[in-house]
């Protein structure tokens, strides 16, 4: 059930075209309000002792130095914050088997990460804060460290939490086929071990939290930087014994979120707990360097893969060992064994075949723990299956287009069900893949690649096709038993002077969510976009709804908010119906009046049906319904998720002397369903790339063998920056969800998921002449060389 | 994280900053563009310093011609480095040097006295003075003398300036006729510290070569000139490679600087013969 929003001519056409971003210029001109920017009556500042080793006893800790800092409030240890605050385990019960021990706020017994707070300093600076924690001294025991994530699990290896038993958090086998049957009648086996560094999500806003508890309204309440407000306020109801009600959690303009923003994070459920002890406003923002120990890390993933095809290149079998650690603690209340999870459902996602195993092993280590970032999983699956593809048509010697288009789902296949038992509602993986083929002119680039090999110039071409897991259902969460809503809400309402107000559940962190919840209203209603007003991120304002990840902004909270436009759009009518003696159905609203739908004569403005409903309500029929307003929730009911698809490719150039590689063009044909606003997908697209272009080629976070993290600072954890960004070229295809009259699904993450896949294959394009090849991320200018075996040690 | 300064105060003249310096007790940090120091102080890597502000000190910068030689004030800016018609005619290799260092905002700010000073082994500056056998000029409340660069360079953030004295001036000799100077260097991304670089000059036959981010301090490869005057680049590479010994960190090893170091060398030498690269 879609509209079709095709017809560019139609009345109030917003839904589809670029219109401007309500916030931009209040953000451009730094008139945004941030938790930072807030300041309260009797504000206090908290800053964390951290845990200089990975793993260590907590003996006594000594406040005696920095309680006498000039500003120092008091002083918290882990027992004082239990007292308040209840610890927490992050278990879901959909994944079979995955285990995690309590986790408190602050430390109570033993650090076990390098960063993990243990001690907690009030005082009425930042500055006063920071000094006094450098001061506060703690007895630490060195404890035996885990770092190794394919020895986590030896009999040798200390286990970090005796009562689980081990230091396995969670295993997924999956089996489907006849797999070793498939391998042993291959025509060819093509098989790698692929590397993905340790990743996290560099957030220009780092992680923020304001709390105000107030004892006379028994209420607290939290400014925080988060994706998912709802859920925050059931977390600090539940761990400080509070009634969800009696919990607002306020989230205003949020720099960046990634995903980092949707987790739990101790160091900020302590300030909320402490903020109650004291009665008073307790304000934490990381610093940038306490970020890197203290953000979820993601992405580090061992895989051992192999992959049979028969002669003509037909996929047989994907077969796929996934290893991955993920700290300490599963983080709450997402849990920690997604993201394997993930790359267990998505491997081989584009391609139709029968044989496939995967298996995820999920073990815990001394590191900072890791968890959701944008394109869970997507990144590690589309490398494994897409070098793979590329590895086995390089074997059958054939074109890396040609062998794909032998093995996509076709486009008419749908609804599919895909070997790892996911399910494809419609897809066009050959459609996008033709459009991207000629978007970059594949056979000039082809030419290109060969005139520069004649002058000694490596370059490379490398296609990557994807799915992307979007618009989730309760099956991700909800079913495990975490009060994390699939659901989502929008109200909307027309004050007296015929503007409109839209509240939604789901928030904006910078991506452009009001502006594409303000076109969708507008569209809905018959007003202008600037008629309307977005409201998002305050648990009491708002309709109740899970907020903005997964790629469900759109998806969910635009539908919500279009079936509820179209609601007041009916109430609105039913009043002009009656004001003007008419019926609604021979009515209509364009551009913020009661028109004629025939001849678009304006009947009456919106401003005066306003005027007339609100204040002269006596002139109108007793009985009328006159509630300007009205609420609608939106939940998918036939998928499990909206999955989407695109195919990326990559040209670059590998100086085989000095191992660097310069990205020349990127290119994108992705398949998001319906497209509300062309600029702002365009945009999520491209910022995806370029984080999907740092996991390539840049990042990756180092430990030593104690667990010290190596390089924690923007120096040393190189992220992609404009001069290394290529032109980025951007297509579409539209296949609309039939799930919701809008027919989006999500385009927040299907860059960063294909990006790393396309520059791994054309670097390896580019090698394969040299014989050559790596799999290992990042793809640094040494492992390159070293794969070329030019360095001598 | 909040920077934990001991005091600032920013001097009138060169006589102020030395005074201001000798009454700091040893904690007296010379402040010019910040762009390492702030950022140092901003980390919480240093504590405790009370700055003195140089930046107002109008003698200690710009371009000067002394005849044979170029007088660089110590706070002349990185960019103004970059378009100075004097230090274009006659140091090119500091002209080109400022198009890898860092980024615009930091050579709007950072001066090419900071970076001596600071002494970063990664730093191009330092390894450029090296190359052109600079002079470094220093004052203290004693008066001023003049190091040559090669005893100016000591270790890793490491220089010969004693404890009170204050980097005024760097005095470069005007390149010969037919001199060629070029940097070359490979860094992971635009502006980021090089992996590894080096500085070749070649003034009337001879070579100097400066190796940047490959030890604890710029130095000069001598077996590697001494190749370099004999004509020889390939025993030039090999005389590099074995007297170099660079560090390993999480960027690269530093087998791969070694490899990078001959690399860089290669293309120096293709480029002071008329190559392109």
């Amino acid at each position: 059930m879609t509209i079709a929003f095709g017809n560019p001519d139609r009345p109030n056409s917003y839904i589809g075209k670029t219109v401007p971003r309500p916030n931009a210029p209040r953000l451009v001109q730094g008139r945004g309000r941030f938790v930072d920017d807030i300041t309260l009556p009797r504000m206090a500042h908290v800053a964390f002792v951290r845990s200089p080793y990975a793993h260590a006893r907590i003996g006594g800790i000594d406040a005696a130095a920095a309680k006498a800092v000039k500003g120092v409030l008091r002083v918290f240890t882990g027992a004082d914050i239990a007292e308040v605050c209840t610890p927490w385990v992050a278990v879901l019960a959909h994944l079979k088997g995955l285990k995690s021990p309590p986790q408190h706020a602050l430390a109570t017994d033993r650090a076990t990460w390098v960063g993990e707070p243990v001690a907690a300093v009030l005082a009425t600076t930042r500055a006063a804060a920071e000094e006094a924690a450098s001061l506060v001294e703690v007895a630490y025991e060195a404890l035996p460290v885990v770092t190794d994530m394919m020895s986590a699990l030896d009999e040798t290896t200390p286990v970090i939490h005796p009562d689980l038993g081990d230091n396995l958090a969670f295993r997924r086998l999956h089996d489907e086929g006849d797999v070793e049957g498939a391998f042993a009648g291959a025509h060819a086996v093509v098989s790698a071990r692929f590397r993905t560094a340790r990743h996290t999500g560099v957030t220009l806003e780092p992680r923020s939290i304001l709390v105000d508890w107030n004892p006379a309204e028994g209420q607290l309440v939290a400014w925080h930087a988060t994706q998912a407000p709802h859920m925050m306020q059931t977390v600090l109801a539940k761990h400080l014994a509070l009634p969800e009600s009696r919990v607002r959690v306020i989230c205003g303009d949020v720099g960046g979120s990634y995903g980092i923003k949707v987790h739990v994070y101790p160091d900020e459920v302590a300030t909320a707990a402490i903020a109650k002890i004291m009665g008073r406003p307790v304000k934490f923002v990381a610093d940038r360097l306490e970020s890197f120990t203290t953000d979820i890390h993601a992405r580090d993933h061992i895989v051992d893969a192999r992959l049979a095809v028969d002669e003509a290149g037909r996929i047989l079998a994907f077969d796929v060992d996934d290893w991955t650690a993920i700290g300490p603690y599963s983080v709450y209340p997402r849990t920690s064994a997604i993201e394997g999870n993930q790359v267990v459902n998505l491997c081989g996602g584009p391609y139709d075949f029968a044989n496939y195993r995967a298996r995820t092993t999920v073990v815990f280590q001394n590191k900072t723990p890791t968890c959701q970032y944008r394109a869970v999983g997507h990144p590690i699956a589309v490398a494994i299956t897409e070098g793979l593809v590329d590895m086995a048509a390089a074997e059958l010697g054939m074109d890396p287009v040609e062998i794909r288009r032998r093995n996509l789902y076709a486009d008419d296949a749908y609804p599919a069900t895909s070997p790892a038992k996911m399910r494809f509602e419609g897809l066009s993986h050959h459609a996008s893949l033709d459009k991207l083929v000629a978007l970059m002119d594949y056979d000039a680039l082809r030419a290109d690649q060969a005139a520069a090999r004649k002058r000694g110039v490596h370059r490379g071409i490398g296609i990557a096709s994807f799915i992307e897991l979007t618009n989730p259902s309760p099956f991700m969460y909800g079913i495990g038993g975490a009060r994390i809503s699939a659901q989502d809400g929008c109200t909307v309402r027309m004050d007296p002077d015929g503007s409109v107000v839209a509240l939604s559940g789901v928030t904006e962190q910078g991506q452009g969510t009001e502006a594409m919840l303000a076109q969708i209203v507008a569209e809905g209603v018959g007003v202008s976009p600037s008629e309307v007003r977005v409201v998002t991120g305050d648990t009491q304002v708002t309709p109740y709804g899970g907020g903005t990840w997964a790629s469900r902004g759109a998806g969910i909270g635009g539908e919500a908010a279009l079936q509820a436009a179209r609601a007041l759009r009916d109430s609105i009518l039913e009043v002009a119906a009656a004001m003007l003696q008419s019926e609604p159905g021979r009515l209509d609203i364009r551009a913020g009046a009661v028109v004629d739908p025939d001849t678009g004569e304006e009947r009456l403005s919106l401003a005066e049906l306003g005027r007339i409903v609100y204040f002269r309500g006596d002139t109108l029929p007793k009985g009328l319904p006159r509630e300007l307003v009205q609420t609608r929730h939106f939940i998918t009911s036939e998928y499990p998720f909206a999955f989407t698809n695109g195919v990326q490719a990559s040209y670059l150039e590998v100086d085989v002397e000095t191992g660097v590689v310069t990205l020349l063009k990127h290119w994108c044909v992705e398949d998001c369903g319906r497209i509300v606003n062309p600029q702002l997908v365009d945009e999520q697209i491209r910022g995806g790339i370029v984080q999907g272009l740092g996991g390539a080629l840049y990042e990756e976070i180092h430990y030593d063998e104690e667990g010290q993290l190596l390089n924690g600072s923007m120096a040393d954890y190189l992220v992609p920056m404009a001069a290394e960004t290529p032109d980025m070229i951007v297509g579409h295809v539209e296949t609309p969800t039939k799930e919701s009259l809008l027919g989006a699904k999500g385009a927040g993450e299907a860059g960063t998921a294909g990006a790393p896949a396309a520059v791994m294959n054309a670097i390896n394009d580019a090698l394969r002449p040299l014989g050559a090849q790596v799999t290992e991320m990042p793809f640094t200018p040494e492992r390159i060389l070293r794969a070329l075996g030019a360095i001598e040690d | 994280m909040k920077a934990a300064v001991g005091g600032y105060a920013r001097a009138r003249d060169l006589r102020h900053a030395l005074e201001l310096l000798s009454s700091a007790d040893g904690m007296g940090r010379v402040l010019a563009g910040g762009q390492s120091l702030v950022a140092a102080l901003n980390m919480r890597l240093t504590t405790g310093d009370i700055l003195v502000d140089i930046s107002a000190l109008a003698d200690c910068r710009g371009v000067a011609d002394d005849g044979g030689t170029l007088r660089i004030g110590a706070l002349t800016r990185h960019a103004e480095i970059g378009r100075d018609p004097l230090v274009r005619a006659h140091a090119p290799l500091l002209a080109e040097a400022v198009g890898h260092i860092a980024h615009a905002a930091i050579r709007n700010r950072g001066t090419i006295g900071g970076a001596i000073a600071h002494a970063d082994p990664a730093a191009e500056f330092p390894a450029c003075a090296l190359a052109l056998g600079a002079v470094m000029r220093v004052e203290g409340l004693d008066g001023p003398r003049d190091i040559p660069v090669e005893a100016f360079f000591r270790d890793t953030f490491e220089t010969a300036l004693a404890e009170g004295e204050i980097l005024t001036a760097i005095s470069v000799p005007k390149a010969a006729p037919g001199e060629v100077q070029v940097i070359q260097e490979v860094a992971r991304r635009s502006g980021d510290y090089a992996l590894a670089g080096l500085c070749l000059v070649r003034r009337a036959g001879r070579h100097r070569l400066a190796l940047f981010s490959t030890g604890p301090k710029p130095m000069l490869a001598t077996a590697a000139m001494a190749a370099l005057d004999g004509g020889d680049t390939e025993a030039a590479i090999s005389a590099l490679k074995a007297e170099i010994d660079p560090p390993s960190d999480t960027q690269a090893s530093g087998a791969y600087r070694r490899h990078l170091a001959g690399v860089l060398l290669r293309r120096a030498v293709a480029r002071i013969e008329g190559g392109t690269r």
